[in-house]
């Protein structure tokens, strides 16, 4: 469904990804981990447009979208959850709902959406009318997440959803992934927290320095010896 | 009494006009629009040109010709402004803020000298004016002019701020204002909605450009200049970027000086208006409605 090969982006002097290629399935959850600087925030922006790369490419769904114009990648059904959320903190959070469905011209198939996302997340419900960024982290994440829902996403690009996020919360983020994805979504889901997204991925890459390092079935990360030891804090 | 706040809630309304395409732009590219005032200046003459086409209009007809030449100015106006944002300040979106700011001054220059190219350098007369009869209302003598061209004016405000706050397009906006990259993750095309605000903008100015050749009958080519910075110094008043807050500082400037002629004497009047700018800009630079401007920035 996304495939990215030989990717290459620089940023002046840095070679931030050096010929990185991946791959997602349809109704897949793939992990992208490594370090802090390994590439993980590059590869979704030189996914989603936000980055233009010096070499390789980007195809989604038989569309070559290699440097396209981020809102034609999002009309094309692949959707970018930025890295911090992002939410636009003094609009509403209804109006960052309706946002996310700027691209749907029939308002009554908008108003549906965002009825589907306050089913799934009932605390924007009670906030609907309050600003974004008056929420907590975790209601931000989940507003995130919903903005990018209501677009109608085929495929999620996200970014680090556990940042700064207390366990509980993180739990119950990684759970709405799983629920988005059960009902046809796929995700390329970007972590530092390799426990978090290892748990609902079914495959998973690590990079280091712009290049992939490992890959393999989520459950054979979660076993590899290399793995324990850099991302899973174990000895 | 009364006579002086009409007067400056006649002025003000224009200076509100103006004022609100330079706080738009500010709102979404955090750009000063010097080149904004001369906009105003290009409707008139646009609007001057329109009507010596069509050749001589009867006073009974004044006000329905008005109202069309209005109409076409504004999409003039708009579509140069279009064009301005286009060629001078596209390129520039990730330069230097001080560099955008140097350019505006340019084009500002550029379509001054530009228009005594085109048009000459002596003031022109206006083909059209707004005379006739006047009425009393509690005291103040107002024409029927002056409430014809507030009324234009309060329409194309609140269908602004029915747009704005209103509309998928003005939510597009202001998601801009506070974050681009964002807003292109959501599948809005930045760039043209960048465009629209422009377009926007200008036509308000161009529309009150018009309005003031038929009131006071007469235009040159450096008449967007002072009005230019009276639009900026009514945007500071009421808050830059804030739509709501732009509006009450156009009201709020013309009723400044409408009082501060009145008891200093008219040679103070642009004195007046620039002393509360800088008033306003060391002690409150975020305006009169201008909270929301400083979660912005």
């Amino acid at each position: 469904m996304l495939e990215i090969s030989g990717l290459d982006v620089h940023y002046g002097g840095v070679h931030a990804l050096r010929g990185l290629s991946l791959t997602v399935g349809p109704g897949e959850i793939v992990a992208l981990l490594g370090n802090n600087g390994a590439g993980k925030t590059t590869t979704l922006a030189a996914a989603s447009g936000l980055v233009r790369p010096s070499g390789g490419t980007v195809v989604f769904d038989g569309h070559d979208v290699t440097g396209g114009r981020p809102h034609r990648v999002t009309a094309l059904g692949l959707v970018h959850v930025p890295e911090g959320r992002r939410v636009f903190s003094t609009l509403t959070v209804h109006e960052n709902l309706q946002l996310g469905g700027y691209l749907v011209r029939d308002q009554a198939e908008v108003r549906k959406r965002i009825d589907r996302v306050y089913e799934l997340l009932p605390r924007l419900a009670e906030r609907r009318a309050q600003q974004g960024g008056t929420l907590s982290g975790g209601e931000q994440q989940m507003l995130a997440i919903g903005r990018a829902l209501v677009t109608g996403p085929r495929m999620l690009l996200l970014d680090e959803p556990s940042m700064g996020l207390a366990p509980l919360v993180v739990a119950s983020v990684m759970e709405l992934i799983a629920q988005i994805n059960a009902e046809g979504t796929a995700v390329l889901l970007v972590e530092q927290n390799a426990t978090a997204a290892l748990g609902i991925a079914h495959r998973g890459y690590v990079i280091e320095n712009g290049e992939r390092v490992l890959d393999g079935p989520a459950a054979e990360l979660r076993d590899d010896p290399r793995v324990v030891e850099a991302y899973l804090g174990g000895v | 009494m009364t006579q002086l706040i009409w007067n400056g809630l006649f002025v003000g309304s224009f200076y509100a006009l103006v004022a609100l395409g330079y706080s738009m732009v500010y709102g979404i590219i955090k750009l000063l629009n010097f080149a904004h005032g001369d906009l105003y200046m290009l409707g008139a003459f646009a609007g001057f040109a329109i009507l010596g086409a069509v050749g001589g209009v009867s006073s009974s007809m004044a006000l329905p010709v008005l109202l069309a030449v209005l109409v076409v100015t504004m999409a003039v106006t708009g579509l140069a402004g279009v064009a301005l944002e286009r060629i001078a300040y596209r390129p520039l979106r990730r330069a230097p803020r001080l560099s955008l700011l140097i350019t505006a001054v340019g084009a500002s220059f550029a379509l001054e000298y530009g228009m005594r190219a085109a048009a000459g350098a002596d003031p022109r007369v206006y083909p059209l004016r707004l005379g006739g009869s006047s009425l009393e209302v509690a005291g103040a003598r107002l024409t029927l002019a002056q409430l014809v061209l507030v009324g234009v004016a309060v329409v194309l405000m609140i269908g602004l701020n029915l747009l704005v706050t209103r509309t998928r397009e003005g939510r597009a906006m202001r998601a801009i204002a506070l974050d681009p990259t964002t807003s292109s993750l959501m599948g809005i095309d930045v760039n043209a909605v960048i465009s629209r605000t422009f377009f926007i903008g200008s036509a308000l100015a161009g529309a009150a450009g018009v309005m003031a050749g038929a009131y006071y009958g007469k235009i040159d080519f450096l008449m967007g200049f002072l009005i230019g910075l009276k639009a900026f110094t009514a945007a500071v008043i009421g808050g830059i970027g804030n739509i709501p807050g732009t509006m009450l500082g156009g009201l709020v400037l013309g009723l400044l000086e409408s009082f501060g002629t009145f008891w200093l004497g008219g040679e103070w009047r642009d004195v007046f208006a620039f002393g509360v700018l800088i008033l306003f800009l060391t002690v409150r630079p975020t305006g009169l409605l201008g909270e929301r401007v400083t979660e912005r920035v």
